[in-house]
């Protein structure tokens, strides 16, 4: 009898362990049927893009020439150059805004209903359509303070667009530390500062270039508010080069220089009759996605780096 | 070691941010612009002929003068250039009256100046075998905003055609060309339907008329010269005339109506005084040089006498438009002759 009884147990024990792994399997399956849908989407897209854009991709005119009417002379050159200093500004804008915003909120705010209402707007700031924000930015930085419609504020509304997801990723990265790290730097008599600075910071790292991955990546694809604050689509020379021979080394002349992006100059491509600027078009598309992809393989060596530096 | 340099680099890169930060703030509002430059900004549609222009007029000035060309569309070109933050307007159509009292609130005056004319072709698909012509009281029928879910066969539309479903595809109703058809079909600017196949990319209706048996759209002619296998243009026939095909030539003779519209620029009166924007305006509308460059791009060209004319326009600063009220129909050879209105 007892015998029988522990058979029946063993084999009970087999049935659940045996539904546990078919359920791994099935879960394992779907999720890696959903992987190679959303990846073969990306990459026959991205292959499509190249085959059709190779005859300009080639063509080393396309990245040194401006645009022109006529489809195989017409190059990328001021988009390319308007769409890096725009980034530049939004980053340098973005990410030490966006970070302090973050640390804030974890860190130092109260928890009263002020910071309550303050979390609500963020997150909810993260779904508001970027045309918002382009219009505000004409109303406010183009007409308010006379800005222009410079690379500057394209920066600035791009830096706003990207603002809430860097927030909400450093918030996240920070909560995700352990308490025991801020209690161990409390312990060896560090103040407040210096443990965000030496300890908190460091840590969320990673987390936060996530996020800033994911923001930047989103802003580097944006049309509509680029458009809004004016941006050109016909411009035949370069902002003035932020390097110079004699001091002080630096112009910041190109701030306030009109400017266009790569995602207007593929839109007015693909809206054109002649099939050939279709080409210039996907030509564009594949350059514009390489700059994204170095811009987040930028990111994803700098977070490898430093995670090895804090373990 | 390695480890220990990286560090190091990143905190120079973060300082190096830290000064462009500062400087951001410093850099506040000097103008840059040392160069003489031109701003246009406007119409999409006449974009590609802007574009040509400036191309070769800042080949030809050897870069002493930049030319710098936008796309907020005709209406938000007409916002800007009204608060004279622009040389140049490209248009669609003619000016509206609410746009006439902004300019006139801030004080610019302008110079009309037709540049070229488009000729707004009605497509079916290639497929379709039953329709020979149109009248504009059919396309009426169809587009008018009270046809909106009842007009949704093609034997709707006159008896003897066959019951397949009608399809509608149009740009989108913030564009010229919507503006333009409305005006010349149904009677009043921006009335239609509203269950209609829109888009802003001219492409996208291509490819959806050459998919769809049902299909009727339109959309500006260079969109149809480039996809004529795809794509069946439909001869229109205007108060009982007999129906004409779109093309180059009807449009330029003025036979083809009442969808073939002129295409402008409207020029700052202040700012032509200033000599490279006046250099550019006559370059734009020169005779010998302008029909070559809007053929090339797509568009029809003025007959030449109307480019001359529009350049003794220009020399004599005459400001104004001839436009008044909802007009279609009309020749370039009249409205070139007309007296221009504040």
């Amino acid at each position: 009898m007892k015998a029988v009884g522990e058979e029946s147990a063993s084999q009970e024990l087999q049935r659940v362990v045996g539904a546990g792994r078919r359920a791994d399997w099935v879960m394992a399956s779907i999720g890696l049927a959903i992987l190679i849908v959303a990846m073969g989407t990306l990459i026959s897209v991205f292959a499509d893009l190249i085959h059709s854009g190779w005859p300009r991709l080639t063509d080393p005119d396309f990245y040194t020439n401006f645009p022109s009417r006529r489809a195989s002379d017409a190059g990328i050159l001021s988009a390319w150059v308007g769409t890096s200093l725009v980034m530049l500004v939004t980053i340098v804008i973005v990410i030490p805004l966006g970070v302090a915003g973050g640390v804030y909120l974890e860190e130092y705010a109260p928890h009263n209903w002020i910071s309550d209402f303050i979390e609500v707007n963020v997150s909810n700031l993260a779904g508001v359509p970027s045309i918002i924000y382009g219009l505000l930015a004409l109303g406010l930085f183009v007409y308010t303070f006379g800005m222009g419609q410079t690379v500057l504020v394209a920066g600035l509304v791009l830096a706003l667009l990207t603002l809430p997801v860097i927030i909400v990723a450093t918030r996240e990265a920070i909560r995700s530390i352990p308490q025991e790290l801020r209690e161990a730097a409390f312990a060896l008599g560090a103040d407040k500062w210096q443990t965000v600075r030496l300890y908190i910071l460091p840590a969320a790292r990673p987390g936060i270039l996530t996020g800033a991955i994911v923001g930047l990546a989103r802003a580097i694809g944006e049309t509509a508010p680029v458009i809004t604050i004016g941006a050109l689509t016909f411009i035949a020379f370069l902002p003035p080069a932020p390097l110079q021979s004699d001091f002080p080394y630096l112009n910041f002349e190109w701030l306030n220089a009109p400017f266009t992006v790569m995602p207007i100059q593929m839109f007015n491509w693909v809206s054109r009759p002649q099939a050939e600027f279709q080409v210039n078009a996907a030509a564009a598309g594949v350059v514009l996605m390489i700059m994204t992809l170095a811009m987040n393989g930028l990111a994803i060596y700098v977070r490898f780096r430093l995670r090895g530096r804090v373990q | 070691m390695f480890v220990k340099m990286s560090a190091k680099t990143l905190r120079r890169c973060g300082s190096v941010s830290a000064i462009a930060v500062m400087a951001l703030a410093v850099s506040g509002l000097t103008p840059v612009l040392a160069v003489d430059t031109i701003k246009v900004d406007g119409s999409s549609t006449v974009y590609p002929i802007t574009e040509a222009m400036a191309e070769e007029f800042q080949k030809k000035e050897r870069g002493k003068i930049r030319v710098t060309v936008g796309i907020a569309g005709t209406g938000g070109g007409f916002k800007k250039f009204c608060r004279g933050e622009t040389d140049i307007s490209d248009a669609s159509r003619p000016i509206k009256d609410s746009e006439k009292e902004a300019c006139k609130a801030s004080g610019v005056e302008y110079i009309e100046l037709p540049i070229a004319l488009d000729a707004l072709t009605v497509v079916v698909n290639p497929k379709n075998t039953w329709v020979d012509h149109l009248t504009v009281d059919e396309l009426k029928k169809v587009w008018e905003p009270e046809a909106q879910g009842k007009i949704v066969k093609w034997n709707q539309v006159r008896p003897g055609f066959p019951d397949q479903p009608l399809m509608l595809y149009g740009p989108g109703v913030d564009s010229g060309t919507y503006d333009y058809f409305t005006e010349a079909v149904v009677g009043k600017e921006h009335s239609s339907r509203g269950d209609f196949q829109a888009s802003e990319d001219d492409n996208v209706l291509v490819q959806g008329v050459s998919s769809d048996v049902g299909a009727l759209g339109f959309f500006g002619l260079a969109y149809y010269l480039e996809n004529t296998k795809k794509l069946k243009a439909v001869p229109i026939s205007w108060k009982g005339g007999a129906p004409v095909l779109p093309s180059i030539e009807t449009a330029k003779d003025a036979s083809y109506q009442p969808l073939s519209r002129p295409i402008f620029i409207y020029v700052n009166r202040k700012s032509a005084d200033k000599p490279y924007v006046k250099k550019f305006v006559e370059y734009y509308v020169n005779p010998k040089t302008a029909p070559k460059l809007v053929k090339e791009v797509g568009y029809v060209p003025l007959p030449e006498d109307a480019y001359a004319k529009a350049q003794s326009i220009f020399g004599k600063r005459e400001i104004g438009t001839v436009f008044h009220g909802s007009e279609v129909g009309i020749g370039i050879a009249e409205l070139m002759a007309r007296e221009r209105k504040h």
